[in-house]
């Protein structure tokens, strides 16, 4: 019986070592959806309890949000930048990842470096003379400086992630279809491409992620609500100046995150493997 | 290998004239491939990067044309008492902040590590916080330190740890300082946790069984067999974090907007506040160039120590 009984009580214990993670890791979604339901009353009622809906549940806030605000034209942009900057970066990142993985030509290692380098340039470091370029550019204020500009942190990430999984197809696959008269484009598009398609998903997915999440870039190249993204339009101009303006608030957090939330449900397994393989590679 | 993969290349060569016989010698091939991917970044990075080198060496203001002043910039940050206090908050924030990242992270990775039921739900919640665009689950948390409604405060209060009505959080300096850290944690601990857990899956068994062979416990196990063998993953975890850890610009900015008195600004913030909204573009580039000996020092760590030793 004892014996039987100490794997269980070990499971369980470990179990318990875990909950304060886990609360710790999902409390803040569970507060920002149930302040986005509560009905105003409930929600600035201070002797209520804050972390359940007891006077009912509403879609007032997300029907305010979409039918009042710019929401939905914020939620278009984020897409439209968003699928346009992960199209050029992954294109681009594949190749240049294929040659640095493959190809032996003259400047090989130090371009490796250079891609490597500035994978870890953060964004902050460059914002105020990239916004001098992108007016250069006769882009200032408009969604297009976005479609330009992220493929500058999508482009080594995505890279540097692909190299890893090329590195990975062995060589003689290629070399057997260039014996058999195919030239090297392409043994890598019939051959390596379909072999690297997990890595290749993966680096949709990031790209995708990185660029939905971009604040600091959309929040200083675009202002005016007809071209700013959703993170920057639910953080600067839901913000009312009266104090009742949670409720909607928390709606339009909720409702922008939903796009990542739905890659990220199906596709689990690859953020685990993308997010490792960027460091420890 | 070079020579032998140039000559099976060379066969087709033949037979595919133009472009694309010349496209497939590896010579050219190579350099065609990764044009793209250096044009982007000799004009969108190398390029801004010596603009923000000239802007930080001159009195450049938006809407005026500037001088060369030199270094003076870079000098003249310290006589401001926001510049001082930022330059020690980006210390403070980025030790505590990597500190409870890494203890944590290595904590939760050992319970990952063990059997577990829901392993894939477990999984999806932890990693939950690093996919959501940080600006918006900083709102969540601005909204859960509210002065008024603080549901933090709320839960303290009823569980008898905090006075009421419990701390302004976001009103007083230190309280602040504690909330950025904490949703910088929030934030990070994922990629902490689960990269810490890929080094910890790849340690061999059999080193466990020959330790518990002879007589190591759980503990002696854990600082003669893990750790040092983390020791790698560990470097390259807490380097990356340093970087974006020490040039966070969302979770200030959405939180605290750098305030009260500038008792939370980090470079990021401070450089946005000094370049954009007052419109002194040199002394924000001085500001931002600030993070650049970080940068050089964590790429040279990993380049000298760190990928030497993975390939």
């Amino acid at each position: 019986m004892t014996v039987k009984r100490r794997p269980l009580l070990k499971k369980t214990l470990l179990h318990l070592g875990l909950l304060p993670f886990l609360i710790f890791a999902v409390f803040p979604f569970y507060h920002m959806t149930l302040t986005s339901l509560k009905t105003d009353r409930e929600l600035y009622d201070r002797h209520a309890v804050p972390l359940v809906i007891k006077h009912g549940a509403t879609l007032d806030h997300y029907k305010k949000l979409i039918m009042e605000t710019g929401f939905l034209t914020w939620t278009k942009n984020s897409l439209l930048v968003t699928t346009l900057a992960t199209t050029v970066s992954v294109f681009i990142g594949t190749i240049a990842a294929y040659a640095l993985a493959r190809l032996k030509f003259f400047g090989v290692g130090p371009f490796g470096t250079g891609i490597f380098v500035t994978y870890l340039v953060p964004t902050s470091l460059l914002f105020l003379p990239l916004a001098q370029v992108v007016h250069w550019l006769g882009l200032a204020d408009s969604k297009w400086a976005l479609v330009v500009t992220y493929p500058t942190f999508l482009v080594p990430f995505t890279t540097w992630l692909l190299m890893g999984y090329f590195r990975t197809v062995p060589k003689e696959v290629e070399e057997c279809a260039m014996v058999d008269g195919a030239t090297r484009v392409q043994a890598l598009l019939r051959i390596v491409l379909p072999i690297a398609i997990p890595g290749l998903v993966c680096a949709v997915l990031f790209a995708f992620t990185l660029s939905w999440n971009e604040f600091i870039y959309a929040l200083t190249f675009t202002s005016s609500s007809e071209e700013i993204t959703a993170s920057v339009g639910v953080t600067s101009e839901l913000i009312r100046g009266d104090i009742y303006f949670w409720g909607g608030l928390m709606a339009g957090a909720v409702l922008a995150s939903v796009p990542i939330v739905l890659l990220y449900v199906f596709f689990l397994d690859y953020y685990v493997s993308g997010l490792t393989a960027g460091a420890v590679k | 290998m070079a020579v032998n993969s140039v000559r099976v290349a060379a066969e087709p060569v033949r037979s595919a004239p133009g472009v694309w016989a010349l496209l497939d010698r590896e010579r050219f091939l190579g350099p065609a491939f990764v044009t793209p991917a250096m044009l982007l970044i000799l004009l969108l990075v190398a390029y801004p990067f010596c603009m923000a080198l000239y802007f930080a060496m001159s009195n450049a203001f938006i809407g005026r044309p500037s001088q060369f002043v030199g270094l003076r910039n870079f000098v003249s940050l310290w006589d401001a008492d926001s510049f001082r206090q930022t330059f020690q908050n980006a210390f403070v924030f980025t030790g505590i902040a990597v500190a409870f990242k890494l203890v944590m992270g290595m904590v939760l990775a050992l319970l990952l590590n063990e059997t577990l039921w829901f392993k894939r739900m477990i999984r999806g919640m932890v990693l939950l916080p690093w996919v959501i665009p940080t600006a918006l689950s900083t709102l969540g948390w601005w909204w859960m330190f509210n002065s008024l409604y603080s549901v933090v405060n709320w839960t303290g209060i009823a569980l008898g740890v905090m006075d009421p009505p419990g701390p302004n959080w976001l009103g007083q300096k230190y309280y602040a300082m504690a909330a950025v850290i904490t949703v910088n944690v929030w934030r990070g601990l994922p990629f902490f946790a689960i990269t810490i857990l890929a080094g910890l899956v790849a340690i061999p068994k059999e080193l466990y069984e020959a330790a518990e062979a002879d007589g190591a416990g759980p503990v002696a196990r854990f600082w003669n067999v893990t750790l040092p063998l983390l020791k790698p993953v560990m470097a390259i975890v807490i380097l990356f974090s340093t970087i974006f850890t020490f040039s966070d610009f969302n979770i200030v900015y959405v939180l605290t907007h750098g305030g009260p008195i500038n008792s939370t600004h980090l470079f990021a913030t401070l450089a946005r506040q000094i370049g954009l909204e007052s419109g002194q573009i040199g002394q924000g580039a001085a500001i931002s160039l600030y993070l650049f000996p970080v940068l050089v020092f964590v790429v040279w760590v990993q380049l000298r120590f760190v990928r030497k030793q993975a390939y």
